[in-house]
């Protein structure tokens, strides 16, 4: 069987094989398998050796000190070990957090469970249009008892890139921590956090071509971030996430890291133009729109309407690509994708969309492909779509009187 | 989501496809669904003088069942009574095509669709 062309590389990336064989040689009797928290002997010492070397990697493309680096299991996990922690350790000190409506549901979820703490939580509207959230809204929002700003780095669905250096500046004149999920940034957009006033960042390995399963929190040691922990145990990593460290799963999160420092600039600029290649030529179809601002996006990105064609159908029909949509019947919910709800799109936009998301092994073949690939799959199910003859007639769709069901 | 071998079959050759003439006394027109709910079903039944159907013709936009639903009843009410034809229930639908639970509603909407196209061409010869 021909696989699809894998087209979700924000979903998830394939392992660098490069990264892969770092990985492997931390498994096996003959390799490096030995308990990093072992203290007494050399299998110890080289597990440790080893994490600390990819606690290094990680530590450098971000531009911090790798004592600030605090292994998890994900950004799930850091998203939660950030939320809560913060809450848990400054409650005294205030009760007001801020995060935005696109925001992952890692960020939403732990909100929602602070809300039913006690917390205030304001969710901020994105930019109409643009999906952007801008520093004057943050700063807008701020009270005097405001703990904590969480906010996404890179969107997940549209691509679209938070100045977090502008709103760094405004919660650190206040007093007030900042907090930034970084999934979808890392190796795809610099980050200097010697230069930036972020406190707190999650990461994961699994969007940067390292394994899933893996993750990190940086934790800003000046000035000094608290936290409290979430997962009681050993004691591991300053007592903020204890559990044994799987030295292959860091050591394989610290070679993807290490190798998106020395590649990334090539390799965004490259899927630039492929990206930019899709775009121009999936114009040649009439009513489709880009979702999320233009210029302000990551690379890898294209998040398109097809209006009067529904997403599933589309994906359907798309079945030699693996792509995402955010409509409803892609999701157990039935609710179209609330990101695209957030930037004001009607539901049938938000039903119509799809996102492409490019990475490390899309070729330009693969882009001629999926041009007319796509293509002929909107048309064939425009002429299906009595919206689009609706439209084709002049009809404002808009207009007519629909009867929810 | 994995959807049955009739659902495919239907959404990759959907059977009779297109428009009737809205204004022909003989043709009856349903329009059901809501944009906002991600589907919307037009189905059209074409009635000859014994009020048999013998021609009926869909447009969907929706998911792959929604899309199959309508397909499939097309074919059914072609050759029945306007009475038959009202008398098909959704859950033959999602039985015949095997919807998975999530997508029963794309069966209701080919019901109703069926029904107002019934409706309005009753409504069309006073009855």
């Amino acid at each position: 069987m021909k696989r699809p062309i894998y087209l979700d590389y924000s979903a998830t990336t394939p392992v660098d094989p490069r990264v892969a064989e770092a990985m492997m040689n931390c498994l096996r009797v003959e390799g490096n398998f030995g308990n990093p928290a072992s203290r007494s002997h050399f299998y110890g010492w080289q597990a440790e050796e080893a994490v600390e070397e990819a606690r290094g990697h990680v530590a450098a493309l971000v531009n911090a000190d790798p004592r600030e680096i605090v292994w998890t299991s994900g950004a799930t996990e850091s998203n939660n070990l950030a939320i809560k922690g913060v809450a848990g350790f400054y409650k005294s000190k205030g009760k007001h957090i801020v995060t935005s409506k696109i925001e992952h549901k890692a960020v939403l979820d732990a909100c929602r469970q602070l809300e039913r703490e006690g917390f205030e939580v304001t969710y901020l509207d994105p930019e109409p249009g643009t999906g952007l959230i801008h520093p004057a809204a943050v700063e807008a929002v701020l009270r005097d008892d405001t703990l904590l700003v969480s906010l996404m780095h890179v969107n997940n669905e549209i691509g679209t890139i938070t100045d977090i250096a502008a709103i760094g500046e405004v919660t650190r004149a206040r007093g007030i921590l900042f907090h930034v999920d970084a999934a979808q940034s890392t190796g795809k957009i610099d980050i200097d956090l010697d230069a930036m006033k972020v406190d707190l960042m999650s990461f994961c390995a699994h969007k940067t071509y390292g394994p899933k399963g893996v993750g990190a929190l940086y934790v800003r040691r000046k000035p000094r971030v608290r936290l409290e922990a979430q997962i009681h145990g050993g004691g591991h990593e300053r007592g903020m996430r204890s559990g044994t460290l799987a030295t292959h799963q860091l050591v394989g999160m610290g070679e993807a890291f290490r190798l998106a420092k020395l590649e990334m600039h090539e390799e965004q600029a490259r899927l630039r133009v492929l990206r930019d290649k899709l775009w121009a030529g999936l114009q040649g179809l009439e009513q489709v729109f880009l979702n999320g601002d233009a210029n302000q996006r990551i690379a890898g990105n294209l998040n398109v309407s097809f209006n009067f064609v529904e997403g599933e159908s589309l994906i359907m029909a798309l079945k030699e690509l693996a792509v995402s949509s955010g409509s409803a019947c892609t999701s157990a919910s039935l609710e179209p994708s609330y990101v695209l709800r957030a930037l004001g799109l009607s539901d049938e936009l938000a039903h119509s969309s799809i996102r492409f998301t490019l990475g490390r092994f899309t070729t330009e073949d693969d882009i001629d492909f999926v041009i007319g690939h796509a293509s002929q799959a909107v048309n064939r199910l425009r002429d299906l779509s009595p919206l689009w003859d609706m439209y084709k007639d002049g009809v404002d769709i808009s207009s007519v009187e629909w009867v929810a069901h | 989501m994995a959807y049955s071998d009739k659902v495919i079959d239907h959404y990759e050759n959907p059977r009779n496809v297109g428009k009737l003439d809205k204004a022909d006394e003989s043709v009856g027109t349903g329009m059901v669904g809501a944009p906002a709910c991600g589907d919307v079903m037009q189905l059209q039944i074409k009635v000859n003088e014994d009020g048999i159907i013998e021609d009926a013709r869909f447009k969907t936009y929706g998911c792959g069942s929604a899309i199959a639903s309508s397909s499939l009843v097309t074919e059914w009410v072609k050759g029945k009574t306007l009475d038959q034809a009202a008398s098909i229930k959704n859950t033959q639908i999602a039985q015949e095509l095997a919807l998975p639970p999530v997508k029963i509603h794309c069966s209701v909407l080919a019901e109703d669709a069926i029904k107002a196209a019934i409706a309005d061409y009753r409504q069309k010869h006073g009855a």
